[in-house]
């Protein structure tokens, strides 16, 4: 059985994750809820934003030709209402997206998402 | 005439600049690093023209001509301020079509929305705060018959205004009215997915105010609105968008020892309770028109009633009027003066909408009309459209738990009196509400007990200003359209007075 997780990447993510990571340094998400740019991974430096007692850490994500892993974050409040699904991180064309690393570059991550399988489920809460 | 001509063309009533450099201390000021970002309209995606891409440095500049005009502007007249802010209204007033349609060329929203709702407000909330603070006052406390303490409200300095691209003109004009009203200056940074309607604005009204008390720098979050948010040098820091932003914004402001105020979203249940169709009369008329306001901007409003709960009692045929309602939203090309909806904001923003298009049929919710991105042919092909969407399911999914930013709509059922505020308030946010029953009793205890800021009762989607605007729970800190504001953007100066000769005797 390949391994549970609560959080890929696309190819396209992983892809621009490496390049971000070589233009400024090791990364981490936190997702963000709420309106505007809401609803989306915000990608920072590794320790920009400041995890705490309310966050809970979902994955760290393991890209080819990263060194470090990749930490994925979300408040734990967040993840009660999430938790039964699973979170891809993928890239789209877009323009703007809080203070995430990715806007300049004309792209925008976003989050595609399908059910986990009880079995997954069983899995992953234990 | 029916459909307002694109900004440029030959019979448009306005046009944008090719470029839009920074405005800093009174005149544009190209990016440091000479960098620029293409602004599409996403009526039909095409360019339109380039803006600044700033940096820490071209903050840094805005600062700097913030700081050297705050302290006259500061001291200028209450009375000369809000007679300012009143030019700056009637400008606006003189101006509204052509800012109308900058605006919803800029952001993809109908053209009646802006010129009945974006701009008249905008317009209305200078007035506002222009009267504000003309009315506001200190207070003195007589601490005893030779000591008085007075109260004086001071402006804060320099602070730092970052503006969400829903209502691009009009959430400036939320946060600039009071922020100049109370003597500030400001460095406003604009969404980079709208960042140029501001400076149509701006060009209207750029001789009204005196050099560096606004200035604008563009660019990205990462590089322009944090080492805005991040500096030293402002006093305060004022935000809306979503809540991962917003706890870093405080996280900066906590390392300056600064205040925030923070607008991050909601997830806005509208309850309609039996009585409302107990007549087919004007009322349910107005109740339906009530439901179908999660279309209203494209769904891209922080309060957007995105969870519609209706009582069991009424269920069916409530949702099957809604349904006809919403099925009759006039899509088309946004400077049409008949359509409703229009173009989603970006194409990012489009596509986050598909996606919870996605998940909701993934977690069962059955799709009662639309459920699609719209392709409206021709120039429009390239725009970003979405079909008015009613989703029915419950509210443990995630559509009903997250703001989709998008014409969708969740729907479910409910008991009675207190499932209904069980399930309104079983969300993170609480910024908005509404309340539709015929029984005032019923309508004053829901609008009590449902944890938002805002509850519009037998109403939606009005923003007056003098009606407070702000957020319970994860929805953020402070209190907008209200002389309240005011208090966000002053300090509290006490001189304690004695009146008397006589020593204490301690020493």
């Amino acid at each position: 059985m390949p391994e549970v997780s609560r959080v890929d990447l696309t190819p396209a993510a992983a892809d621009l994750i490496r390049r971000l990571r070589a233009a400024h340094g090791p990364l981490m998400f936190h997702q963000s809820g709420g309106c505007c740019d809401g609803s989306a991974p915000m990608c920072y430096l590794e320790g920009e934003f400041r995890t705490g007692s309310s966050d809970v850490l979902l994955a760290s994500l393991t890209v080819e030709g990263v060194d470090e892993p990749v930490t994925f974050w979300m408040s734990s409040s967040q993840f009660e209402r999430w938790r039964h699904t699973h979170l891809t991180v993928d890239v789209v064309p877009g323009r703007g997206s809080g203070f995430s690393l990715e806007a300049p570059e004309g792209v925008r991550f976003l989050i595609r998402s399908r059910l986990l399988t009880e079995a997954e489920r069983a899995a992953l809460d234990g | 005439m029916t459909r307002y001509a694109a900004p440029g063309q030959p019979d448009a009533l306005m046009a944008y600049e090719q470029r839009y450099d920074h405005w800093i201390g009174g005149e544009y000021v190209p990016p440091q690093r000479g960098q620029y970002f293409e602004n599409p309209t996403p009526v039909t995606g095409q360019t339109f023209t380039e803006i600044a891409r700033g940096t820490a440095e071209d903050v840094e500049r805005a600062l700097d001509a913030a700081h050297g005009a705050a302290p006259a502007w500061g001291r200028t007249p209450a009375a000369e301020r809000a007679n300012i802010l009143n030019r700056i209204a009637d400008r606006m007033e003189q101006n509204l079509e052509r800012l109308a349609v900058a605006e919803t060329w800029e952001n993809g929203k109908p053209i009646r929305e802006t010129l009945a709702a974006d701009i008249p407000l905008a317009i209305d909330h200078f007035r506002y705060f222009a009267g504000a603070i003309r009315a506001q006052e200190g207070s003195l406390s007589e601490i005893d018959a030779d000591t008085v303490a007075y109260h004086f409200h001071e402006p804060l300095g320099v602070v730092a205004q970052i503006i969400p691209w829903n209502f691009p003109i009009l959430m400036a004009a939320w946060k600039l009215a009071p922020a100049l009203a109370a003597g500030n200056a400001v460095v406003l940074k604009p969404a980079e997915q709208t960042p140029a309607s501001i400076h149509y604005w701006m060009s209207l009204v750029a001789d009204l105010l005196p050099p560096g008390v606004l200035n604008i720098v563009n660019g990205f979050g990462v590089e322009a609105g944090k080492p805005l948010a991040s500096s030293a040098r402002v006093a305060k820091v004022a935000f809306t968008g979503e809540t991962t932003t917003g706890r870093l914004i405080m996280q900066y402001a906590s390392e300056n020892i600064k205040p925030v105020t923070l607008e991050l979203g909601g997830k806005s249940p509208n309850v309609f309770f039996d009585d409302v169709s107990s007549a087919d009369d004007e009322f349910f008329d107005k109740a339906l028109e009530g439901f179908t306001m999660f279309a209203l901007n494209q769904g891209e409003v922080c309060t957007c009633p995105s969870r519609a709960l209706i009582q069991q009692g009424h269920y069916r045929r409530f949702l099957e009027a809604a349904v006809e309602r919403t099925e009759k939203i006039v899509r088309g090309h946004p400077l049409d003066l008949a359509t409703m909806v229009g173009a989603q904001a970006s194409n990012d923003q489009l596509e986050k909408i598909l996606s919870y298009l996605d998940i909701g049929r993934q977690e069962g919710a059955k799709v009662l009309t639309g459920g699609h991105r719209a392709d409206l042919g021709g120039e429009l092909s390239g725009g970003y459209y979405v079909e008015p969407t009613i989703f029915e399911g419950a509210n443990h999914m995630r559509v009903f738990q997250e703001e989709i930013f998008g014409p969708v709509v969740s729907v479910t059922s409910f008991t009675d009196f207190d499932d209904a505020i069980k399930i309104a308030n079983d969300t993170l946010y609480g910024l908005g509400a509404g309340v539709w029953t015929r029984d005032v009793n019923k309508a004053y205890r829901a609008g009590r007990a449902i944890q938002a800021g805002r509850v519009w009762t037998n109403c939606y989607h009005a923003y007056p200003a003098h009606a407070a605007f702000g957020g319970y729970k994860q929805s953020g800190i402070g209190r907008e359209t209200h002389k309240m504001m005011l208090d966000h953007y002053q300090q509290t100066k006490n001189l304690l007075v004695s009146y008397s000769p006589s020593k204490l005797g301690f020493f």
